[in-house]
C-alpha cells in the first residue's frame, strides 16, 4: 500500500537558453524584425532620475575564452532605493520614468555587453538592515543548464559594501570582490566594468536566491 | 483574515532541475561554475521583478503563423499552444510574460549562426510574446518546429521543441526552459533533456495532444501547463522587512 503523501506542484525545470536565444528575446540581434517595441539594454530612455553610468563586460567560460552568445539581464532599484514592481514594500514613492529591467546580448565577434543605465540608490535588507547599492544579473546562454544569479556591487561604495548582508554571508572574503564593479571614466561617461568568470581561478560568485 | 502579507518564495528544489555540470551536454563542461551556488535569504531585490503592459504589444506578437509572413503562408503544421501558469501552490500567475522561440518546419533558425541545410521560410520567423491573463492563461499559434542535428556528438538530433522563457512576479522566479511534443520518439535520447535528473520532471516539459481542442479544417492543439516558484505568506515575524 502506497503511503499517504502530501503533493505540491513542481516548479518546471530549466533548459538551457541554447545558442538562438536571441531569437526569441533580442530579436533585431539576429535579424528579425517582427515587433513594433523591442526590449533592449536602455533603462535610461524615458530619463528617470539619478546618476547615469554604463555597466558593461565580458563572460568568460573555463578557460578564458569569451562567451560571444551569452544573454545578459538586470533588475535594480531606482535612484532612491525603490523598485518600480508592485511587489516593493516600501512606503517610498517610485520613479515612474523608471523601468528596472533591461536585456543586453553580448557582441557575436567580442562578447562584450553593457546597460545604459542610473547607479542604484541603497534598498532595504532582512531585519530592518540596509544592502549597498546593487544591480541584479542574470545569465542565459548554450551550455548553462539554469539560468545563473549574481549581483554587481560598486566599488566606490566601499562603506556601504563592507555592511552589506548578502556580501558578508559570503563566508570565502577573497570571493566578495567578484561581485565588486570596476570604475572608470571614459569621455567623461562614469563606466562600472564587471566581468564574470563562469568556472576557474577567478570564478564569480553565483548565488541561489 | 484581512490582508495577506507575503513572505519570501520557497526554496528551489534543486533535485527538479538540471545540475550546472552535465558532462553528457558536452558545452556545459567549461561553462559551469565549479563552487558550489551560495544562497541567500530573499531580500526585496528577489521578490520584486518589472512590469509589463499588455499594450506594449502589438496584435501579431502571440501568432508566429502570420506575424512574419509577408508572401504567404509559412509552410508547416498549423498548431495552437495553450495552457496555464501557475506558482507552485497552485496559485494562478497572472500578467507574466511569456517569450516563444523555436526554428521552422525544417528545423532551421532564423538565425546567423544556423548553418543547417534545412531550408528556411520567407514567411516564417520564429518568435511571439505574450501576457498571462487573470487565470494565469496563455495562448499562441505557431508552425510545429522540425527535429534539427546539432554537433555535439556528430548525430545528435534535438526533438521538436519550442523554448520559452518567463518573467513574473519576483525575480527569484526568472526561468528560460523548453518544451517538447507528445509522442516524439527523439525525447528519449536527447542529451538536453536528460540533463534533468527524474522521469517525472522530464515528463512536466511534454505538451499533450488536445483533441478535443482541435480546430476543423484548420489547426490542432496541444496543451502545455507551466509551473513557477511561489511565496509563502507570512503569520508571525516578517525577516523580509
Amino acid at each position: 500500500m502506497k503511503a499517504w503523501k502530501f503533493e505540491e506542484l513542481h516548479e518546471t525545470p530549466s533548459q538551457t537558453g541554447g545558442p538562438y536565444v536571441h531569437i526569441g528575446l533580442l530579436p533585431n540581434q539576429a535579424g528579425i524584425d517582427v515587433f513594433e517595441n523591442n526590449f533592449n539594454n536602455d533603462l535610461l530612455k524615458n530619463n528617470p532620475q539619478g546618476q547615469r553610468i554604463r555597466l558593461e563586460g565580458q563572460v568568460f567560460d573555463g578557460i578564458g575564452v569569451p562567451l560571444r552568445d551569452v544573454l545578459v539581464e538586470i533588475w535594480q532599484a531606482d535612484a532612491n532605493g525603490v523598485y518600480p514592481s508592485q511587489a516593493d514594500f516600501q512606503d517610498k514613492p517610485v520613479d515612474e520614468k523608471f523601468h528596472g529591467w533591461g536585456r543586453a546580448g553580448a557582441d557575436f565577434k567580442t562578447g562584450v555587453w553593457y546597460f545604459d543605465t542610473i547607479k542604484p540608490g541603497a534598498v532595504p535588507g532582512r531585519k530592518a538592515s540596509i544592502q549597498a547599492p546593487h544591480i541584479n544579473l542574470i545569465i542565459f546562454a548554450r551550455g548553462i543548464n539554469t539560468g545563473l544569479n549574481t549581483r554587481v556591487y560598486f566599488e566606490d561604495e566601499m562603506d556601504a559594501n563592507a555592511k552589506d548582508p548578502v556580501l558578508n554571508s559570503i563566508e570565502w572574503e577573497p570571493r566578495r570582490q567578484t561581485l565588486i564593479a570596476k570604475r572608470e571614466e571614459r569621455d567623461g561617461q562614469v563606466v562600472y566594468r564587471f566581468d564574470i568568470y563562469v568556472q576557474g581561478e577567478k570564478e564569480t560568485v553565483f548565488l541561489d536566491i | 483574515m484581512s490582508q495577506i502579507i507575503w513572505g519570501a518564495y520557497a526554496q528551489r528544489n534543486s533535485d527538479d532541475h538540471p545540475p550546472a555540470y552535465t558532462p553528457g551536454y558536452k558545452t556545459s563542461v567549461l561553462r559551469s561554475p565549479k563552487n558550489a551556488l551560495i544562497a541567500i535569504g530573499e531580500t526585496i531585490s528577489e521578490v520584486t521583478a518589472p512590469h509589463f503592459s499588455a499594450d506594449q504589444f502589438g496584435p501579431k506578437d502571440n501568432d508566429l503563423i502570420l506575424n512574419c509572413a509577408k508572401a504567404g503562408l509559412p509552410v508547416g503544421e498549423r498548431v495552437i499552444v495553450h495552457g496555464y501558469v501557475r506558482d507552485q501552490f497552485g496559485r494562478p500567475v497572472k500578467n507574466a510574460l511569456l517569450e516563444v522561440w523555436q526554428a521552422n518546419a525544417s528545423g532551421r533558425y532564423r538565425h546567423p549562426n544556423d548553418q543547417f541545410i534545412g531550408s528556411l521560410d520567407p514567411n516564417f520567423g520564429g518568435c511571439g510574446r505574450m501576457m498571462t491573463d487573470e487565470n494565469g492563461f496563455y495562448i499562441f499559434r505557431t508552425i510545429k518546429p522540425g527535429p534539427y542535428p546539432w554537433r555535439n556528438r556528430i548525430n545528435e538530433w534535438r526533438p521538436a521543441h519550442i523554448h520559452f522563457s518567463l518573467i513574473a512576479d519576483g525575480w527569484a522566479q526568472r526561468l528560460i526552459s523548453q518544451f517538447y511534443f507528445e509522442g516524439d520518439t527523439l525525447i528519449d535520447s536527447c542529451p538536453i533533456l536528460k540533463t534533468i535528473p527524474s522521469d517525472e520532471q522530464r515528463r512536466a516539459l511534454i505538451a499533450l495532444e488536445d483533441k478535443s481542442n482541435f480546430i476543423e479544417a484548420d489547426s490542432r492543439c496541444y496543451r502545455f501547463d507551466i509551473t513557477l516558484r511561489g511565496r509563502r505568506a507570512t503569520y508571525f515575524e516578517n525577516e523580509l522587512h
